[in-house]
């Protein structure tokens, strides 16, 4: 079970959690004018590295607040954690 | 009552002053507090304990650990029984009872014995090759298999015991409290970490509770008793005896099951009997030993057949003579300790037995000083005796085969040692890298995964010195920098000469002929069956292991792994790394299913959430439904009615006259700020933006790629705050999707979300009589049609209560829903029934609500959708805005899929025989057949007989359904089929004329 650092409420068991998957991945605008393919890519295709990824964990069962984690796959490292809006690393 | 005529007089750590009564399959026997039943047992000269797992081969105790693969026995009776329990690690208490496994009639006598003399029927693999046809006699085979193979009995009552569970945190957890251990909980703690230092057994010592050694001048118990002392003032210290870390898992997070009460004759009532530790440690220090390996030799596997170091412990920490006249079997110079030991308690020693050609000169000259001979270069080639050896074969070795004349020696004890194996169980759970190290012929610790450290002989330091020392240094780094950890314990104790790997101990018999050698005991592996296992082209390690099941019982092969990968290694011409190991895998020993579940059972498995409501639901005898944690009103049955005849009446006083339904249990969301408007303009698939104050909307929510995952009304209560409603089961769900974007996608937006729903009592008032029985109970609210339209909302007071009350239906009747605050839900239910009976007011239950919904063709969602149906497949596009630029789903109706024409629709059924109720889920074929397959277009997704229709009525998804209007289907049942006619999804009210009464 991951220890995972929340950026509001410091470590807390990974129960505390969920995950909700891959980061960084905007609302695409203008909808209209996108491809049926390229709608598809948002709405369904995800990277699935094998190593550092980059994902949103709700403190579900705690503040509730949403967060980025760098996790890495392989090994489970989380190199960092950071709050909604700052840059991927 | 039998003496214990195999104590020795003096010396051990039990308790001569207490004597502790047993039974053994139903025989009395004695013992001493501090005993294991194993030791109990050998006291009394018993060695005979069980037969064998496949061969029903007679079985005796093998080690004094956690490792036994043979002595497993089933201890206590009724539901507190507990199968397949070491022998070597049952705490003896008085009233122990315990029972022999896998035999019948008994032990001495076993029908299942003859699987012995027929094994050379049973080869690996026996099972795959032999149960193989046909396929359907596979549950026959089953049966016969898992009577005539097994282990000990599951209990069949429910447990009555209770087990705990805790969270832990802590610096430093050190896991075993042998020499290494000891030190390094010791030196963590004296520089201040907070530590648990855990261990399995009863008494914290590990190898120092049987040794002979000196430690800082002094005999080892002594330094043990102080190094306790020492760790018992420390306040920082927890230590935690009877317990096993069993699984080391991410992030320094090890779960550890301590054994509360399992030792006790009448444990305390407030105690469980066991306790699940789940730990986060910043640090962790293996001190987890080592496991020593049998040699793999004809017949080895004789009751009185026993580890040596099992003996030295047996006499020494239990002063008990395992045999009277031994031979030691050895590739290693440690080996002959035990020998030594036994010579020096009393026994004779017949022979010393090494497969060296040149052992170590020192044991050798201590082993002349007593008079017992050496046989170096030799080889037991064979063992005789029924339900204890009582003689072996001894053979000179030449290169890798005997040679020369056979010699017999009569004996009623074996003692073998075939080195070492280091316990990297945990170490490897926690994703530790392993590295093979040919001197000591095992694998050991090489790079940690976790803030992890190994020290002593699980790293392959078998030698007091090096485990005092390593353990030290382990605990200190631990620890970190700071404060004065002191100086390692020195000890006087011989180096430890490691034993090489030597997989078969040659004989004059050949592998796989006459004679077995044994390999894994538990699960009656022989070498005969990992060379055939190999030979039929099992190459990995991990076939090998399910081929054969070497290494899967519930020992999990701590004595059989290495020497298996040995004989693989051998036969493959291969070195042991190459052929690489199993997977180690939780639990390091087996836990209890009790353990797991610990107090997360019966009402404490999961919340139940009541309503304000609820204690009048009982009162009357509703059954009740569980919808999510909720528990709701299902009927309300009056004496002799069933669920129909209760669901009838309620359905009819609902359109005649008038009914009341507890809605508390409506997600209720309450948001405020200037956005709102914005964000349900986003959520919602109509629009939002000319929402007057006081006014209700219904909407439809869909996730990104369209499809429907909820539905409710949300009404505006002021300028900037509304009240969102959802369906029961879903609110966490919607609150957590409406953060989600408010969070992550438009932080700009100023809208605060806050869960209303226990805040709120909600009671509907449902029927033609609505209005008036309302009436009876307001003054400031006017009720007619112009001052309160259908789809508003009015605060003021119902029964003297503050009061919002919604004018928003489900049944498609006249309805007000009146919210109170939730204390005084109760009190309006009363006030209502009261009121209410000159209007005959009826309570109904949620399936009533169903029933009058389904009237209407009103969908819940989870019921008619399941989340691939689009509002255009449900038939609801009139809810779908064509104007707003952007909303959640948007720009997935016009993908190709979700734009196709013959979707799963949404549609009604009715019947031929309006008498005939459809199952829900019964599968609708529009092609019948006289058998499956057919091919399947949809299925009923709700169905009730509708008194106020008259006939029953359906809904259900059908592929292209709503161009198949007025086709008959067909849904096939097991006994009969059930014809049809597609419909609109609509029975009640066609023209929806009953709203405003």
């Amino acid at each position: 079970m991951l220890l995972i650092e929340c950026p509001f409420c410091g470590p807390r068991a990974e129960i505390e959690f969920s995950c909700g998957g891959e980061g960084h991945i905007a609302r695409p605008q203008n909808q209209e004018a996108l491809s049926d393919a390229a709608w598809a890519d948002y709405l369904f295709m995800r990277k699935n590295p094998k190593g550092t990824q980059y994902e949103r964990w709700n403190h579900a069962r705690g503040c509730r607040r949403w967060f980025n984690v760098a996790r890495d796959t392989v090994t489970h490292r989380i190199s960092k954690v950071y709050k909604m809006g700052e840059p991927q690393p | 009552m039998s003496k214990q005529s195999f104590r020795l007089l003096e010396g051990g750590r039990i308790d001569r002053a207490k004597t502790v009564g047993f039974t053994f399959d139903g025989k009395r026997y004695e013992g001493h507090p501090g005993d294991t039943l194993a030791s109990a047992l050998l006291a009394n000269g018993v060695h005979l304990v069980g037969r064998s797992f496949k061969y029903h081969r007679p079985r005796g105790i093998v080690t004094s650990g956690s490792e036994e693969p043979n002595a497993l026995v089933q201890l206590g009776v009724g539901p507190r029984s507990e199968p397949n329990i070491r022998a070597t690690q049952a705490e003896l208490f008085e009233g122990l009872v315990a029972e022999s496994q896998n035999r019948w009639p008994s032990l001495g006598f076993d029908i299942g014995g003859v699987n012995n003399l027929l094994s050379r029927y049973f080869p690996a693999g026996f099972y795959y090759k032999t149960f193989m046809w046909p396929p359907s006699f596979w549950m026959k085979y089953e049966y016969f298999i898992r009577r005539a193979a097994g282990l000990g009995k599951a209990p069949t009552g429910p447990d009555p015991d209770r087990y705990a569970k805790t969270f832990a945190h802590c610096d430093v957890l050190v896991v075993g409290a042998g020499p290494a251990g000891l030190s390094a909980a010791i030196a963590a703690g004296r520089r201040g970490a907070r530590v648990i230092l855990a261990d399995e057994q009863a008494e914290l010592g590990g190898s120092l509770l049987a040794s002979a050694d000196q430690i800082e001048g002094r005999p080892a118990a002594v330094w043990l008793a102080e190094a306790l002392a020492e760790l018992g003032r420390m306040t920082d210290v927890r230590l935690l005896p009877r317990t096993t870390a069993f699984g080391y898992y991410d992030h320094n997070y090890l779960t550890l099951v301590e054994r509360v009460s399992d030792h006790l004759t009448s444990p305390p009532a407030q105690l469980p009997r066991q306790r699940l530790w789940r730990v986060r440690a910043r640090q962790v220090v293996l001190a987890t030993g080592a496991i020593e390996r049998p040699l793999v030799f004809a017949d080895n596997d004789r009751p009185g057949i026993m580890m040596a170091s099992a003996v030295s412990t047996y006499l020494r920490r239990y002063a008990v003579l395992p045999g009277n006249r031994a031979v030691l079997l050895t590739n290693n110079d440690g080996g002959y300790e035990a020998a030594l030991d036994l010579a020096q308690a009393g026994g004779t020693v017949a022979a010393i037995v090494d497969l060296r050609a040149e052992p170590g000169a020192l044991p050798v000259e201590a082993a002349k000083r007593r008079g017992i001979e050496v046989l170096a270069g030799h080889a037991i080639t064979g063992t005789t005796g029924k339900f204890r050896v009582d003689g072996v074969s001894v053979m000179p070795l030449s290169g890798d085969s005997v040679t020369g004349s056979a010699r017999t020696l009569s004996c009623d004890l074996v003692l073998h040692s075939g080195g070492w194996t280091p316990s990297v169980h945990l170490f490897s759970q926690s994703r530790g890298k392993l590295r093979w190290e040919e001197s000591i012929g095992a694998f050991v610790p090489d790079v940690s995964h976790e803030a992890e450290r190994s020290a002593g002989a699980c790293c392959g330091s078998f030698g007091l010195a090096d485990c005092l020392t390593e353990g030290h240094a382990a605990g200190a780094a631990a620890a970190g920098a700071a404060g004065d950890a002191g100086q390692a314990a020195t000890a006087m104790a011989g180096a430890v000469e490691p034993g090489r790997l030597a997989p078969i101990v040659p004989s004059t018999v050949p592998v796989g002929h006459d004679g077995k050698y044994f390999v894994d005991f538990q699960n009656d592996v022989t070498a005969a069956d990992v060379r055939l296992a190999n030979r039929e082209g099992y190459r990995s390690v991990e076939h090998v292991k399910r081929y054969t099941t070497m290494g899967m019982g519930t020992d999990q092969g701590k004595t059989s792994n290495v020497n298996a990968l040995g004989i693989l290694a051998e036969a493959q011409g291969r070195p042991v790394p190459d052929v690489g190991h199993t997977t180690f895998r939780p639990p390091y020993t087996p836990v209890a299913i009790g353990v797991f579940a610990g107090d997360d059972q019966g009402d404490l498995l999961d919340p139940i959430r009541r309503t304000p409501i609820h204690s009048w639901h009982e009162s009357v005898g509703a059954p009740f439904e569980n919808v999510g944690q909720w528990r709701r009103a299902w009927y309300y049955p009056k004496p002799g009615e069933g669920l129909h005849e209760a669901v009838a009446r309620e359905s009819r006083a609902v359109r005649t006259s008038v009914g009341i339904v507890d809605a508390s249990t409506l997600g209720k969301i309450d948001l405020q700020g200037p956005d709102v408007a914005r964000l349900l303009n986003l959520v919602y698939t109509n629009a939002w933006s000319k929402l007057d104050i006081g006014r209700c909307r219904y909407g439809l929510m869909c996730h990104e790629d369209g499809m429907v995952f909820d539905d409710g009304v949300t009404t505006r209560l002021g300028e900037n705050h509304y009240l969102m409603s959802t369906t029961t089961g879903n609110a966490a769900t919607v609150l957590g999707w409406l953060e989600n974007w408010l969070q992550c996608e438009y932080p700009e937006m100023r809208v605060y979300c806050t869960s209303v729903t226990e805040q709120w009592s909600t009671v509907a008032i449902n029927g033609p009589m609505a209005r008036k029985l309302l009436a009876e109970l307001t003054t400031d609210i006017p009720l007619d049609s112009a001052s309160f339209p259908f789809m508003s909302m009015r605060e003021g007071h119902v029964a003297g209560i503050p009061a919002r009350v919604f004018r928003i239906s489900f049944t498609g009747d006249l309805s007000f829903e009146v919210n109170v605050p939730s204390s005084y839900g109760h009190a309006l239910w009363l006030a209502l029934l009261a009121a209410g009976e000159k209007y005959r007011a009826t309570p109904y239950g949620t399936e009533t609500m169903h029933v009058l919904r389904a009237e209407k063709g009103f969908i819940i969602v989870g019921q008619e959708t399941d989340g691939t149906f689009t509002p255009y497949d449900l038939g609801m596009g009139w809810a779908v805005s064509k104007q707003k630029p952007d909303f959640f789903g948007k720009r997935s109706y016009t993908r190709p899929d979700t734009a196709r024409a013959d979707r799963k629709h949404l549609v009604g059924l009715l019947t031929e025989n309006p008498n005939d109720v459809l199952p829900e889920g019964g599968q609708v074929v529009a092609e019948l057949k006289d058998k499956p397959p057919m091919i399947m277009i949809g299925h009923v997704t709700s169905s009730y007989m509708s008194p106020n229709v008259g006939r029953s009525i359906a809904m259900a998804v059908i592929k292209n359904g709503r161009n198949r209007m007025g086709d008959t289907v067909h849904v096939p049942l097991p006994d009969r089929v059930i014809r049809a006619k597609v419909t609109e999804p609509k029975f009640y009210d066609l023209e929806g004329k009953r709203i405003d009464g």
